[in-house]
């Protein structure tokens, strides 16, 4: 008996040794643990033992038994680490490497710099204001201190309509507008105007890499009791560093727009080479940017705002410029083009 | 306009100032001078007077002459010319060897055999005219051997200021007003002008003249005769060269030096053709032809000079054929005058002639100008003509004047306006420095403004502060911020609507934004037989492509798509830009705010892409409104709209545009494989809809229950009504899983998911409500799919 069941035991270890499958434990374990399996089988025939070998017999059927039944996990825990192992090993390495599908959506390059614009400003207390692209004549051009038979109206080639309104040529066409909005609240409460305007402006002329007849600009005003010419150069100085992100240098020269008094063309440090002079500012160091000045009294007057008792200043920043200038478009037509293989590039900055 | 150093230095004393540094702060504090300064004879030396003292034909060239000139030294030198006006006799100007002209360095040279040891120049090549047509004829008897930079202003700094940047400034349009801005910079006094005296000729006869039109403000004349200088004096012709003006003989040359000088415009007549001088306008439109040999229509809004009644000149443009000065002509009859600026501004624009006259008088000029310049005139011919006879006494007719302007203000209108603190001093001497009458008491200032300042240009106060802060400088300016009380600032909804629109689009949908023009461009739309509808146009389009301003973005962005096809299988565009419908009843524009979008696919189907876009739409009023839309069909009214599908999109009763699939006809054109749908949505009105808010509801800690019914019907529309009819808070979410046809027809799946914040619901309970709306739809002959 006691042969049997060596002989059982080194039976199921050979056959558990071969053993690949999970599958087949199942039978193994019946055949051999199972209520008719061959160790119940022999635990059975035990009744024939001598009192004396019975005990002993028992203890080693026992054993054998622990043993197989131990075999038995082990196996088991060995086949399903195996089958892990299978697992992994059948899946591919994945090619990391190829190109990233990185299709998204884009802005159009104007959004993206106005909106830089417009960030900064909110930040000092600028409203930011909306406006018809379609004005009259008293908004673009009377109420800017620009009568009729005026040259100032030479310098811009208006696109007339039949009614007689027109495309507005300069977001200024929006200041008399703000100054009326606001007036009673400068006047009753004392609080000052402080607002942009971006806005799409057409001008009737030839298109070619650097004319547009429709471009986009954003003016801007402040208009308090004591505004001076000293927070004009403050104002755009730190306003023009923050839209550039860098310390820039601004100098006004003499600039002749009716709408200000006194005006200034304003130029900035060159972006390029920071003043050395270099083939982009055509070696002057200066890049000119933006007129502005002090609100013209006529103006002022023209909104309902007394100029004896307040002052204030103004400016137009060339979006379309400056996002030239920003991205590095050199033809002035894609950006109206509506040519995704220009466009698509100009995703979410900064 | 050009302008000489040398010639500023005539009245202004730059010793001991560096002049470059000076163009540098006039660009600053006066006008905009352009990037090149031209160094003018920088790059010549070495060029002197030389007398030739014999010609030689050269043997084998017709056109070579061989020469012996003195140039000053022991030796007569040897030169080959081929200049066509050698003579014995003459003195020309001569570069030496070793001289440098430009970049050539002359050396001996051999020509056809023989060497020249020198070069013969014409005034082109020593860069003092564009005459090239011979060699320099020397006509003021130089010693020989005398360097021509010492006997001319050869040497000069000239600079080019942006005409546009002199718009307000009339008095900047000659070279002494210029000086005074100059004088003003460097502190220095500005030097009066030489001046013959008129008075002299009190007692001759007077012009018959008479202005007979209030657009001219002044007219003044003098008769002069005896005039036979016929060429300039070399620098006066190198000052006009220099500013961009060519020498044509001594009269016209003087008259355009006294306008480069004084910017008044001054004229001369042939005395026999203006014996009666009438300024008025004709009341009936006629052909004048001018001294350029042009015919120019004239209309009864054009100022003429006249002859009593003939035309003579355009008033402030050009002089007439007729009157011109000729060979025979021995008295000359000099106009000096004042015009209406805007006068003569539409003439010129309605004649397409601008002329440098015409230019100056558009700025309107200084009345006070036309007597002065005469005298000026005077004295520069007789200093160079000493046989010119003054033959009238000054006639001068000024029938209307400008007002003087004198202003008033304190040192605290001037510091509040700086911001800055400049002293009573510096503000006294910076005007009386640029001509004005200032007069100062205890910080009050009286200001005469000059006259030459006072035709538009300095009329109030903050025209002060600009003459006071300009030559002060800005760049000496105390910058510091601006104290104001603090309020909360908010952007305009409609901004922020829009700025939510786009980021939604962009991040979430993967759309592109665009631009686009505001008309409609008649090619690309006819590119996609697509017609151009009625609509306000534009009165003065240069091109007559986009007359008309579009009522949608739709067909541009069509037009958009069709060019895009290339980029990708699968894309979408948008932009939010303006569109106009007609005036309203005050004959306005009717102005739209409209967001559009346009959706391409090659590998979806059209409805995919119609329910992608219908999706994105429901996605913008969820997103920033939270509310839902409707959609409801409609009929075309646009040849693009497609008559199946097409929907006006609403939210509750509010029409917000509209979402359609396009026209096969255009579509064709497109693309013909591919799937192309639209919408366009009011952006104001979405705008105006009341933002429906976060309504919170307690999560169910309870099971929910799901139910599927399949209902046979060709729309969800009917479903979605009884699911709504039944009015049962436990329903929390309605989804379409599935839809299909078969023989049946076409079934729809949607999936009601039930739940009770308090308790566990009984399918018997929910299934009471499932039979309501199934019983409500059979009514309406919608049945379970069986």
């Amino acid at each position: 008996m006691k042969q049997k069941l060596e002989e059982i035991r080194a039976r199921a270890r050979e056959e558990l040794g071969s053993v690949s499958e999970l599958s087949e434990l199942e039978n193994f374990r019946v055949r051999v643990l199972g209520k008719k399996g061959e160790l119940t089988g022999i635990l059975k025939s035990m009744g024939g033992l001598s009192a004396e070998e019975r005990p002993k017999m028992g203890q080693l059927a026992n054993e054998v038994r622990q043993n197989i039944e131990k075999m038995l996990a082990d196996k088991i825990e060995e086949l399903k680490a195996r089958e892990v192992q299978r697992e992994i090993e059948s899946m591919p390495v994945f090619d990391i490497s190829v190109p990233m599908d990185t299709a998204q959506g884009s802005y159009h390059p104007i959004t993206l710099v106005q909106r830089q614009c417009e960030a900064v400003f909110k930040s000092m207390g600028f409203a930011v204001e909306e406006y018809s692209e379609i004005v009259t004549d008293y908004e673009c051009f009377e109420a800017l201190n620009i009568p009729k038979d005026h040259p100032a109206r030479d310098m811009q080639d208006t696109y007339y309509l039949e009614n007689g309104q027109l495309l507005k040529s300069h977001t200024s066409a929006a200041q008399n507008a703000i100054y009326k909005k606001y007036r009673d609240a400068l006047v009753n409460e004392g609080k000052p105007i402080k607002a942009i305007f971006p806005g799409r402006c057409f001008r009737n002329e030839a298109t070619d890499a650097c004319h547009e007849n429709t471009f986009f600009q954003m003016e801007g005003v402040m208009v308090d009791k004591n505004i001076s010419i000293s927070n004009l150069i403050y104002f755009m100085k730190t306003m023009l560093s923050e839209v550039f992100q860098k310390d820039i240098q601004v100098r006004l020269r003499p600039g002749f727009f009716p709408f200000v008094e006194p005006g200034f063309e304003l130029d900035i440090s060159c972006l390029i080479c920071g003043g050395e002079g270099c083939a982009s500012c055509k070696h002057s160091g200066w890049l000119e940017l933006c007129p502005c000045g002090m609100i013209h009294p006529e103006v002022l007057k023209a909104g309902g705002i007394d100029p004896e008792e307040y002052t204030g200043f103004a400016f137009g920043l060339g979006l379309t410029r400056l996002a030239m200038m920003k991205y590095g478009v050199k033809d002035i037509r894609d950006l109206n083009s509506g040519s995704l293989k220009a466009l698509s590039q100009f995703t979410e900055d900064e | 306009m050009f302008l000489s150093m040398n010639w500023i230095s005539d009245y202004v004393d730059f010793s001991g100032l560096d002049k470059l540094d000076l163009i540098h702060r006039f660009s600053l504090s006066t006008a905009e001078v352009e990037n090149e300064i031209f160094m003018k004879g920088q790059d010549l030396s070495g060029v002197v007077a030389a007398e030739i003292k014999s010609v030689e034909a050269h043997p084998e060239s017709e056109k070579l002459h061989l020469l012996k000139v003195d140039i000053g030294e022991a030796e007569l030198v040897d030169v080959v010319c081929g200049a066509p006006n050698v003579r014995v006799g003459m003195q020309t100007a001569f570069a030496k060897v070793g001289a440098q002209i430009g970049d050539i360095t002359i050396a001996p040279r051999k020509l056809a055999g023989y060497t020249s040891y020198g070069m013969c120049c014409s005034e082109k090549e020593i860069g003092i005219s564009d005459d090239n047509s011979g060699i320099m004829e020397i006509t003021d008897n130089l010693p020989n051997g005398t360097d021509l930079k010492d006997a001319y202003a050869i040497d000069d700094i000239v600079f080019e200021v942006d005409n546009k940047s002199l718009t307000n400034r009339p008095d900047l349009w000659g070279h002494y007003g210029i000086a005074r801005e100059f004088a003003a910079l460097a502190n220095r006094p500005l030097k009066p002008m030489e001046t013959a005296d008129l008075h002299a000729y009190d007692t001759l006869p007077k012009v018959d003249l008479k202005i007979e039109d209030p657009l001219c403000l002044r007219y003044s004349c003098l008769q002069v005769e005896n005039i036979h200088t016929a060429v300039s004096p070399v620098n006066m012709r190198i000052r006009l060269y220099y500013c961009g003006m060519r020498a044509i003989n001594f009269l016209a040359d003087l008259t355009n030096y006294l306008m480069l000088e004084m910017g008044q415009p001054m004229h001369a007549f042939d005395s026999r053709k203006v014996e009666k001088i009438r300024v008025k306008r004709f009341p009936v439109p006629f052909t004048f032809q001018t001294l350029d040999g042009a015919d120019r229509n004239i209309d009864e809004n054009t100022l003429m000079i006249c002859n009593d009644n003939t035309p003579v000149a355009i008033a402030g443009i050009m002089g007439g054929l007729d009157s011109e000065i000729v060979e025979d002509t021995t008295t000359l009859t000099l106009e000096s005058a004042t015009f209406d600026a805007a006068s003569v501004r539409k003439s010129t624009v309605r004649l397409a002639h601008r002329t440098d006259a015409s230019q100056r008088y558009e700025k309107c000029l200084d009345p006070e100008m036309t007597v002065p310049a005469i005298a000026r005139f005077v004295k520069l011919l007789t200093d160079t003509d000493k046989g010119a006879r003054v033959v009238s006494a000054l006639t001068d007719a000024y029938a209307r004047r400008y007002e003087a302007v004198t202003l008033q203000f304190d040192r605290a209108f001037i510091d509040r306006y700086t911001g800055i603190s400049i002293d009573t001093d510096t503000i006294v001497k910076t005007l009386l420095s640029l001509g004005f009458g200032v007069t100062e008491q205890n910080g009050e200032f009286t200001v005469k403004v000059p006259s030459w300042r006072a035709t538009k240009d300095v009329t109030m106060k903050a025209d002060i502060v600009e003459e006071i802060t300009r030559i002060y400088g800005y760049d000496n300016f105390a910058v510091h911020t601006a104290t104001a009380p603090l309020y909360p600032v908010r952007t305009a909804q409609e901004k922020t609507v829009e700025d939510k629109m786009k980021d939604i689009l962009v991040k979430r949908f993967a759309l592109h934004e665009v631009h686009s023009y505001i008309w409609a461009y008649y090619d690309e739309y006819k590119a996609l037989g697509i017609p151009v509808e009625e609509n306000i146009k534009l009165i003065n389009a240069t091109n007559p492509n986009i007359e008309t301003i579009r009522k949608s973005i739709i067909p541009t962005q069509l037009c958009q798509v069709r060019s895009n096809i290339g980029f990708a299988p699968d894309f979408g565009i948008f932009e939010i830009a303006r569109t106009v419908d007609g005036v309203d009843a005050s004959n306005l524009c009717r102005e739209y705010k409209k967001l559009a979008i346009t959706l391409y696919s090659k590998i979806k189907t059209t409805e995919s892409l119609y329910f992608e876009l219908a999706s994105m739409l429901a996605n913008l009023a969820g997103d920033i409104k939270h509310q839902t839309l409707r959609f409801e069909t409609t009929e075309p009214t646009h040849v693009y709209e497609h008559p199946r599908n097409l929907n006006t999109v609403l939210c509750g009763d509010t029409v917000l545009g509209i979402i359609g699939t396009v026209h096969p006809t255009v579509s064709k054109k497109i693309d013909k494989k591919a799937s192309v749908v639209f919408a366009e949505i009011d952006v104001r009105a979405f705008s105006a809809l009341a933002n429906d808010g976060i309504h919170y509801s307690e999560p169910s800690r309870f099971p929910e229950m799901e139910i599927d019914l399949s209902f046979v019907s060709d729309t969800y529309a009917p479903i979605g009504k009884a699911i709504a009819a039944a009015n049962c808070d436990w329903i929390r979410k309605t989804t379409v899983v599935d839809t299909y046809r078969d023989v049946a027809g076409k079934s729809i799946t949607t999936r009601l998911t039930f739940a009770n914040p308090e308790r566990t619901l009984t399918r018997e309970e929910v299934m009471q409500v499932v039979d309501g709306i199934i019983a409500d739809l059979a009514k309406d002959g919608i049945t379970l799919k069986q």
